[in-house]
């Protein structure tokens, strides 16, 4: 396997008394899409979760282990959150646009961040709408509210907003959920693009999704890591059988 | 199974009500403005409306009586402002520090407490102004008198913040999850979080609570008639009585004779409130749409 951006030594996580993810180990590859899969209450979101710290958010969890990206280990003491953050970034499952202007919501990043000047804004935002194919649609109205925009629209811009920070890794919580087949299309081929330079981990519900658009998929049952390995052969012959079962659906 | 034409009766009393209910209540609204223009009007067949609203002498009861109301609209305006100066920047504050920072323990107490502040009959806080910070502010700055327009100020300030720390947090509250997430994943911190995202998002809100604490600012009558001074005189500085719109309805209706133009000056001094009130609103309601749109 190539380079890896992502690695969990027995990952463990705890909400109070219940152990959402049991013993995790994991590697996922740079600059491929790596898709998270299993039923509702597995802990995909929850993994996901992890590798930007959102999880700390939420009162009373714990957890134990290692989650190594850029060579650190993310919860040991003393690492800073909020360049974890610029460093991993999410896109969330419904389209959550600031109700700011198109541009502000783009140069949020920059500005919280201290990245650019001011003077170098109006490239940034041109080449973020560029690179989620939004920039034809939208360069004349850069200075509307976003929540006036299309679902697609949103959710494009919600990916655009967090390519000014030069992630290294992109987070998708479900991201087509809200959208249409024909957004959700689109929304994949435009993953395809990004992933020649950022690492891409999506969880999804949809398994035809996870077998067309990824690299990798990872199964989870019940807060374990059940089968993690390339996508075609996690969906053609899979080593275990409950792998199988959920595959061809016949639980989930 | 009732039959289908009580369904529809049941249906038709209910919306018709509710509609009776609608139209009584602008129907009230425009019967005291009526009412109100009828009894203020009288005035200006004696009086011009320009001397009404800018002349600088307000002495009703002398011969030949002289109705300018210009002191008593710079009182209302200079009480106003010093009261929202004071206000508004706490009131805003708390309102962020009790929806956003505060642990529920403390947020649950300090809501209480609010609450609390906005119960305390208004007689209660002109009362406390009158006895304790009106000689404070005579010894602190060395004046004549306690009774000014700080004073006044200060007070109405109290008054208006229980109104724009509890209207103010329910819109900071109803800010979508999603949005602090976003900005939380983007790695910005807790406070730039709450500034640039939060408040943006429930500004129209926030400007609601404003207007609203204003609008009872310069409503308010009695704490304000006790603390000011009520010296009918066009202020040149916050420390110096000042006399209010209201006040001077509420101190002079009494002595007025009923029909006389004292009486009816009194009455367009209710009209010019009106006009104020609701160009206020007025101001309030366009923001909000046009940030809607």
């Amino acid at each position: 396997m190539s380079e890896i951006s992502i690695e969990t030594r027995g990952l463990n996580l705890f909400y109070g008394d219940f152990q959402a993810l049991i013993g995790i180990d994991l590697q996922i590859p740079a600059r491929q899409v790596t898709a998270l899969i299993g039923p509702s209450g597995c802990g995909k979101s929850t993994l996901l979760r992890v590798f930007n710290r959102m999880n700390d958010l939420i009162e009373g969890v714990r957890v134990s282990g290692q989650v190594i990206i850029d060579g650190q280990d993310i919860f040991a003491p003393g690492i800073d959150l909020l360049s974890l953050r610029e460093k991993v970034g999410m896109v969330f499952q419904r389209p959550n646009p600031f109700p700011l202007t198109v541009y502000e919501n783009i140069v949020f990043g920059l500005s919280v961040h201290r990245l650019a000047r001011r003077s170098e804004y109006g490239d940034i935002v041109e080449q973020a709408l560029r690179s989620v194919l939004l920039w034809d649609d939208l360069k004349d109205r850069l200075q509307q509210s976003a929540l006036k925009l299309s679902l697609e629209q949103q959710q494009r811009l919600c990916i655009a907003r967090v390519l000014p920070l030069k992630p290294q890794i992109l987070l998708m919580d479900e991201p087509c959920s809200a959208l249409d087949p024909f957004a959700t299309m689109h929304i994949e081929e435009l993953m395809q693009e990004l992933k020649k330079e950022y690492t891409i981990v999506i969880v999804t519900h949809n398994m035809q999704q996870a077998g067309r658009a990824s690299d990798r998929t990872g199964f989870l049952y019940l807060g374990k890591l059940i089968e993690f390995d390339e996508t075609v052969k996690i969906f053609t012959k899979p080593a275990q059988t409950m792998t199988e079962n959920y595959i061809s659906g016949r639980f989930g | 199974m009732k039959p289908i034409r009580v369904h529809k009766l049941k249906e038709w009393f209910i919306e018709k009500s509710i509609l009776l209910s609608g139209i009584f209540s602008v129907f009230f609204v425009m019967l005291i403005f009526l009412f109100l223009l009828r009894e203020g009007f009288s005035l200006f067949r004696g009086e011009s409306v320009l001397d009404f609203l800018f002349g600088k002498s307000w002495y009703p009861i002398s011969d030949p009586p002289r109705f300018g109301i210009l002191p008593l609209i710079l009182g209302s305006l200079l009480v106003t402002l010093g009261a929202a100066a004071i206000s508004v920047p706490i009131g805003i504050a708390a309102a962020l520090y009790i929806a956003e920072i505060a642990p529920r323990r403390l947020k649950e107490i300090l809501k209480a407490g609010i609450e609390l502040l906005a119960a305390i009959p208004s007689v209660v806080i002109g009362f406390i102004g009158m006895i304790t910070l009106g000689p404070w502010i005579k010894n602190l700055f060395n004046i004549p008198t306690g009774l000014t327009a700080l004073t006044g100020s200060v007070t109405l300030a109290f008054m208006a913040m229980p109104t724009i720390v509890s209207i103010a947090e329910d819109a900071i509250t109803a800010v979508p999850r999603q949005y602090r997430e976003a900005a939380t994943a983007m790695g910005a911190t807790k406070w730039q979080t709450t500034w640039r995202i939060v408040a943006r998002a429930a500004r129209p809100g926030m400007l609601a609570a404003v207007m609203l604490g204003i609008g009872r600012v310069i409503g308010e009558t009695m704490a304000v008639m006790m603390v000011t001074g009520n010296a009918a005189i066009i202020p040149r500085s916050f420390l110096q009585p000042v006399r209010t719109l209201t006040a001077t309805i509420a101190a002079e209706m009494g002595e007025s004779v009923q029909g006389g133009p004292h009486y009816a000056a009194l009455f367009a001094i209710g009209i010019v409130l009106f006009v104020i009130t609701f160009l206020i609103n007025g101001v309030a309601d366009l923001y909000l749409h046009r940030s809607r749109r």
